[in-house]
């Protein structure tokens, strides 16, 4: 199941890229789609880490969440570079990542990192260190509502 | 209708301007190099965002329109693994974060005396 969806999507992408529909171009599409689904299994690639495709069902109300997200705290970045007195308080902490799989936590460190103003600048077995730019990022990640929200995602799969 | 998709093509690419010009000030304005990298990602989240939104605008429905995604896609996926990579180098090569506070033992303590409570 799962290399049939990795084939689909790289044969979708090989049709993407290409644009064009002629029978010969789309048969090599499907075939080198397969070809490249086969050497992924080889170098043991096409897993739930390679190709989380339990993953994808959650990352449909995942997805804009996060965006959500990242516009929030990036407004709230420009507002800090704007402003004239340049008001910031880094603070280094470190908060639990509750996530069951190594997948979960790679989503939430990620996560993280993609919002601005909070980086994840080492990752320790489930504790995840955290660089924010003011103190109220790193109080937020403290309180877990990200962490909870992941959790959810992983767990919808 | 084609008047509207124009304005909001162009609203979309000057508002990306606008938060790329905010990530490069800030590059310039912060102190050390972790927040640095907090200003840079202003650029490469919401900035990005906005330009290849404004640009799938004036592209309409065609192949252009999925490129343009799957660049969205590259600095999405690729972005925080970059900047991950910056933060490790940085702190393998001893360059001491500024802090104004360092929460690193407290947050650790405090999560272990409630784990003892519980």
């Amino acid at each position: 199941m799962r290399y049939a969806s990795l084939a689909f999507f790289l044969f979708v992408f090989w049709i993407a890229l290409s644009g064009h529909y002629t029978p010969t171009l789309v048969t090599v599409g499907a075939v080198c789609a397969v070809l490249c689904v086969l050497a992924a299994i080889r170098m043991r690639t096409a897993d739930e880490e390679g190709h989380p495709s339990q993953l994808f069902g959650g990352a449909v109300t995942y997805l804009p969440w996060l965006l959500g997200e990242i516009a929030k705290s990036a407004w709230a970045v420009t507002r800090v570079v704007l402003d004239p007195a340049l008001p910031i308080s880094p603070t280094m902490t470190v908060v639990r990542a509750s996530q069951k799989t190594r997948v979960g936590v790679n989503v939430y460190a990620n996560s993280i990192t993609l919002t601005p103003g909070t980086i994840t600048v080492g990752v320790e077995g489930n504790d995840l260190v955290v660089h924010a730019l003011v103190r109220e990022g790193a109080l937020d990640l403290e309180d877990g509502g990200m962490d909870r929200r992941v959790s959810r995602f992983e767990g919808q799969a | 209708m084609n008047l509207i998709v124009e304005i909001a093509s162009w609203a979309l690419m000057l508002a990306g301007c606008f938060f790329t010009v905010v990530g490069a000030l800030g590059l310039v304005r912060m102190p050390d190099v972790f927040t640095r990298m907090h200003a840079a990602s202003v650029t490469d989240t919401l900035g990005v965002t906005c330009f290849v939104l404004g640009m799938m605008l004036q592209a309409g429905f065609s192949l252009v329109t999925v490129k343009l995604f799957f660049i969205f896609a590259l600095f999405f996926f690729t972005g925080p693994v970059v900047t991950h990579a910056l933060a490790q180098a940085c702190l393998h090569e001893r360059i001491a974060p500024l802090l104004a506070e360092d929460r690193r033992k407290r947050a650790r303590d405090g999560r272990a005396g409630k784990e003892a409570k519980s």
